[in-house]
């Protein structure tokens, strides 16, 4: 489904403040694969993140989205296939749009029909209503409205419904809860699980939360400075407790982590 | 004091003035860009139609301005979306470059004269009878239409793209849209409506001039802030009927001005105070409000 080969990024090349971010990353994800991702800041989950979305070229290696080879694909062109969602609940909605226009570009440009000209029509517009009603937030009444008066959870459901509105071949959500308070959060997961299961849409999601990371999903991914430190699937990562994933980790890396307390830290 | 002939000819300037208020419309509230080309662009229409209708082509020179419009609204765009220029010097770089060229289109002359030609507002006349108010017609049928066509183009895939990337171009750009087609569709399509006033202006003046353009697009934004203030922001149809009205009102404002014999060269500086003090109106109001607070808690502080 997705397949990463040999790939690194540096940020800032040929500078004494040269950093990689990825180093030699190799990653394929299977067709319905939920993956869910941790590490501490700056452990390159977002870089991995971008370079799949196409937002940095990697400085060699290959991504396959598929089979086909997207490396040099621009962003805008691989996002046809592939859904984003941002921590910011600021970026995925287009504000001063109503509700029922943000849907109608989300659905209208992953429509097959193509024409730069295609409208909604009727049928769609009761198509939105039925899904904006699965979501329980009452946004159905609201269509009318302009995007900017919706709460960050409000805004952030939407997003994803955008997202997977004409289901992606893969759904990247970037730490999409960090901002939301606790309670937001938890609806905002559980909208996330349903959505992915009921289109058995490959998933990659960041995590700063590690119940969350090993009870979502059905593979887990622990990153640090650039490599894939842990791949947890099946029996093995069934058994893992959120002590004795940090205990592994901290042997892997030899290491205490820094950031402990983020790690453990409340949505 | 106010005649039907004053009335008729604020309408049909209103009218034909409209297409820049339109125009701004897309690039100013749409796409978010106050694009500069539009004063250099609006001569350009004017020379164009001037031309083509000297040639006998007055219907084809609607077409033919509007068509160099969108040229000149492609090259901002370029500038700014392939280049890396700042959009407001873009425009401006553009404007300059188009004083030369609109000189070049009239063959190298400050002005050019229609009187004995045949141009669409004739031809309206010979159609309907001068019995009818054909310059009105004619002028509120395009206006009418092309306010029609736009409301109709937000909804579409693409003016919904054109919508989204002025009001969160990083949404937009994870979207699977090329943000620097939509802007550089989005400036072709506002100064192609440009040209098309100022081609319709060229004919219904019967002559153009390099100077036609000059402070259109502060112009261009009263109207858009007059209509506003009249219909609302609340919906982009909204938004286009306003540019309409406002286009009119604003040519009634004018007219009455005139008629109360203020000077003719005082009008630029009257537009340009209604887009100032329009535009900071929000922020000189927070700014008093701020201070009546200010004193209110100062007062509750000292009994």
């Amino acid at each position: 489904m997705l397949t990463l080969r040999n790939i690194s990024v540096t940020f800032s090349p040929g500078t004494v403040n040269a950093r990689k971010a990825l180093e030699n990353v190799d990653l394929t994800l299977k067709k319905g694969d939920f993956v869910t991702v941790i590490g501490s800041n700056g452990a390159g989950k977002s870089t991995l993140m971008n370079v799949i979305a196409g937002n940095f070229l990697p400085d060699h290696g290959t991504i396959l989205l598929d089979g086909k080879d997207v490396t040099f694909q621009p962003d805008y062109r691989r996002s046809r296939d592939i859904g984003r969602m941002f921590q910011d609940p600021l970026k995925g909605t287009a504000p001063h749009m109503t509700i029922e226009e943000n849907l109608s570009l989300a659905f209208l440009r992953s429509g097959k029909k193509g024409s730069p000209f295609s409208m909604i029509r009727k049928k769609d517009r009761d198509f939105f209503r039925e899904e904006l009603s699965r979501l329980n937030l009452g946004l159905e009444d609201r269509m009318n409205q302009p995007v900017g008066l919706l709460s960050g959870g409000q805004r952030q459901a939407l997003t994803l419904l955008m997202a997977t509105l004409v289901p992606p071949k893969l759904l990247l959500l970037d730490e999409h809860t960090a901002a939301l308070d606790p309670a937001t959060a938890e609806q905002v997961l559980a909208l996330t699980r349903q959505i992915v299961s009921r289109n058995h849409t490959t998933c990659l999601m960041i995590t700063h939360h590690i119940p969350t990371a090993l009870s979502m999903g059905n593979r887990t991914l622990m990153m640090d400075r650039g490599h894939i430190l842990l791949d947890l699937e099946g029996p093995q990562r069934d058994a893992q407790t959120s002590e004795s994933l940090l205990a592994l980790f901290k042997e892997k890396t030899s290491q205490a982590l820094a950031s402990d307390r983020v790690l453990f830290g409340t949505i | 004091m106010i005649t039907s002939a004053l009335i008729y000819s604020a309408l049909e300037l209103g009218f034909i003035y409209s297409f820049v208020a339109l125009a701004l419309f897309l690039s100013y509230k749409i796409l978010n860009i106050a694009d500069l080309t539009t004063d250099g662009t609006f001569t350009l229409g004017c020379a164009v139609s001037a031309v083509v209708a000297l040639s006998g082509h007055p219907v084809l020179a609607l077409p033919a301005a509007m068509i160099a419009g969108a040229a000149a609204g492609t090259v901002t765009a370029t500038l700014q979306t392939r280049l890396g220029v700042p959009s407001i010097l873009a425009g401006i770089i553009t404007n300059t470059a188009l004083y030369t060229v609109n000189l070049a289109v009239m063959g190298f002359s400050s002005n050019v004269n229609l009187l004995q030609t045949k141009t669409v507002f004739t031809m309206a006349r010979d159609l309907l009878g001068s019995s009818l108010p054909s310059k009105l017609i004619l002028s509120a049928l395009l206006s009418v239409l092309f306010c029609l066509l736009m409301i109709l183009f937000l909804r579409t895939r693409l003016g919904l793209s054109i919508h989204a990337t002025g009001d969160n171009p990083d949404m937009v750009r994870a979207s699977s849209i090329n943000t620097s087609v939509t802007i550089t569709v989005g400036l072709a399509m506002a100064n192609s409506l440009t040209a098309l006033s100022g081609a319709l202006l060229a004919q219904y003046q019967r002559t153009a001039d390099i100077n036609l353009g000059t402070g259109m697009v502060v112009i261009g934004l009263a109207s858009l802030i007059i209509g506003q203030s009249v219909l609302g922001t609340r919906s982009p149809a909204r938004l286009v009927l306003g540019a309409l009205a406002g286009s009119i009102l604003y040519r009634f404002v004018i007219a009455i001005a005139l008629r109360l014999d203020l000077p003719a060269e005082c009008l630029k500086l009257i537009s340009a105070l209604i887009v100032g003090v329009t535009i900071g109106l929000p922020a000189i109001r927070n700014g008093i409000r701020l201070q009546k607070r200010k004193k209110e808690a100062h007062h509750a502080d000292t009994p």
